[in-house]
């Protein structure tokens, strides 16, 4: 994904301060995070402003967006500005979970391999490759449709189930490096365990690191989500933004020239994506210096 | 090298193996009665048809006996190329549903995976050294790879085919045409073929040209290219020698994100109607055809094996140190 730099262990205080001072001054940083600020707000606080149920059909089907209905109408009367406010909540909701699980299964799986190596690491790798070869999409595809159940919650625990293994991959590669550093060594003299010196020592280390492979996963899930949506294996219950992509594929809003039904919620996940891919290139900047423009 | 693709081949045989336990454990541990519910979704009145499909379906899915039979069974079905018969087409064997299928996908994946890779690197490597081509590639290239798939389809279908009108917005070719070898036919295939084409080679090829982007600039960063601007070196050389290294991480990238991009043609082909195998998963999910999902899974995950096992032959041919064997621990 990113070009990523090995991190060399500094004072943390001293660390955030710079951060902090080099992260306000980065434009990427700022811009990207702004955008997913606004679009969770909207998320948030929409439906309690626009209390209502967004797919409730409406008596005036298909009009153009207006002052009474922001985003148009569907070909049933919904209001596409209703179903759009609460979409986003579940794309935020599926990221974080989804993106969640995968990067704490990845941590783990990726701190034991890269710290433990040996055979510990082979079985790690072992797995962590073939889960990496079989496409996510279609395994998702198979068990959403025998298992039924689909709420938010359910699709992003089983995207997060499948989407850990690159995440894994780059974190063991950077324990690796900071194995054998002194401060670790000096942990493992003074007698503390594996998970200590994990948690302690190695984890602290790659804090920001850690912090950006949670973008690029919520990022992934987020597409992910929609796809599975788009193929009609969405939350039964509730509107998505990926769900709506697909009623309105569904009901020829294409050959209707509805485009108001099927423009907002693409632009919103890429919006929401982009920023973070773009926040993140911002925050790669802050936390390495050799990669500051000024 | 021997032990390079030992260890790809080890992989590989249980990447396959896995997928098929996974496909055969999901209809028999998850909740509910398959062969119940299959009969009750066929819609059938007459109760001696009703029993007939129920033990139709119990033998096909060899329910009737133990557990490990079964699982053998399931392998021997599949060494034999049996992957049952489609629900939905009734008596079609669901490997021959799945062959007139795959040309669609192939054509459409093949080309756009491969031109948006070459594309996107060019892209990519010209963007690192010209400010002004970076400043629009750059941003370019986080929105593609930020778009949904589908998004960018149904945005290309919409402009191009239901305002413009120069491209059919559904079907692999026109209702009033059979398939054949004549050149009036093999236009409209193209017709057909351009719009899903150009949406799955747009949203790939941004994501080629970030890496690509980043990887130079690493490159011509790196000691080695100090040394050789210090040497005197023509910088159209230097140039050269930080393409070949940055080349090769993206080889494995595509290894990567093979998965991704068969996930994005079969999202495109629901959106453009395109009778590949991404459609074929839509009716198969509509009509509950559990045998045609499972065999499409399976031929998904065979043909993203071959295209990683080509990848790993074409990498061994490009990276001179693979061929050394020395890149034994990076599977």
């Amino acid at each position: 994904m990113t070009a990523l730099q090995e991190v060399a262990p500094r004072e943390p205080a001293a660390v955030r301060r710079e951060a902090l001072y080099f992260a306000v001054r980065n434009g990427k940083l700022m811009a990207g995070f702004g955008i997913v600020l606004v679009l969770l707000l909207l998320g948030l606080l929409g439906p309690v402003l626009f209390p209502g149920a967004p797919n409730e059909y409406g008596p005036k089907p298909m009009t153009p967006p207006s002052g009474e209905h922001w985003f148009g109408t569907t070909t049933f009367g919904q209001d596409v500005f209703l179903q759009f406010v609460y979409g986003l909540r579940s794309t935020f909701a599926v990221g974080v979970i989804g993106g969640g699980i995968a990067a704490v299964i990845g941590m783990v799986v990726g701190f034991v391999a890269g710290y433990r190596g040996g055979i510990v690491d082979e079985a790690l790798n072992m797995l962590t490759n073939v889960i990496l070869v079989i496409p996510t999409l279609a395994v998702l595809l198979i068990i959403n449709a025998y298992l039924g159940i689909r709420s938010v919650a359910v699709q992003g625990l089983f995207i997060g189930l499948t989407q850990w293994p690159w995440a894994a991959r780059a974190i063991r590669a950077q324990t690796f490096s900071l194995r054998t550093r002194e401060f670790v060594d000096l942990a493992r003299m003074s007698g503390a365990g594996t998970g200590r010196i994990i948690a302690r020592e190695i984890a602290p280390n790659m804090s920001s690191y850690l912090f950006m492979t949670f973008i690029l996963l919520f990022g992934g899930s987020v597409l992910i989500a929609s796809s599975l949506d788009f193929i009609g294996l969405g939350p039964t219950e509730g509107v998505s933004l990926g769900l709506m992509l697909q009623n309105a594929n569904q009901w020829s809003a294409l050959q209707l020239g509805l485009w108001w039904w099927f423009v907002p919620p693409g632009a919103a996940i890429t919006a929401i994506v982009g920023a973070l891919y773009v926040a993140n290139v911002g925050l790669d900047e802050v936390f390495n210096p050799k990669l500051r423009e000024t | 090298m021997r032990r390079y693709f030992g260890r790809k081949l080890l992989i590989y045989g249980l990447t396959f193996f896995v997928a098929v336990t996974v496909n055969w454990m999901i209809p028999r541990f998850m909740p509910g009665d398959p062969v119940a519910s299959m009969v009750a979704r066929a819609n059938v009145t007459k109760p001696e048809a009703v029993e007939a499909m129920r033990v139709y379906y119990t033998s096909l899915f060899g329910l009737d006996q133990p557990l490990w039979q079964q699982y053998v069974n399931f392998w021997g079905a599949l060494v034999r190329g049996d992957f049952g018969v489609s629900i939905w087409l009734f008596p079609t064997p669901v490997s021959s549903v799945i062959m007139a299928a795959v040309p669609y996908t192939l054509a459409l994946i093949v080309p756009s995976v491969l031109l948006s890779w070459v594309v996107g690197n060019q892209f990519g490597a010209y963007a690192a050294r010209r400010k002004l081509l970076d400043n629009t590639v750059l941003p370019v290239g986080y929105v593609l790879t930020a778009m949904p798939y589908m998004w960018l389809a149904v945005l290309l279908a919409w402009a191009f085919g239901v305002i413009l009108g120069w491209f059919p917005v559904a079907g692999g070719y026109s209702f009033s045409m059979r398939p054949n070898w004549s050149m009036p036919f093999l236009l409209d295939l193209l017709h057909h073929w351009t719009l899903p084409f150009l949406s799955l080679f747009l949203v790939a090829l941004g994501g080629w040209a970030i890496g690509m982007r980043n990887m130079i600039i690493y490159e011509l960063e790196s000691d080695y290219s100090n040394y050789l601007s210090a040497l005197g070196a023509p910088s159209r050389l230097i140039r050269r020698y930080a393409f070949r290294n940055a080349v090769l991480p993206q080889i494995t990238g595509l290894a990567l994100q093979l998965g991704v991009l068969v996930a994005g043609a079969l999202v495109t082909e629901i959106v453009f109607a395109y009778p590949g195998l991404g459609s074929l998963i839509l009716k198969a999910i509509q009509n509950k055809d559990f045998f045609l999902l499972q065999g499409t899974f399976l031929f998904i995950v065979l043909g993203v094996l071959i295209a990683n096992f080509i990848i790993d032959i074409v990498y061994v041919v490009v990276d001179p140190r693979t061929r050394a064997g020395m890149a034994g621990a990076q599977a």
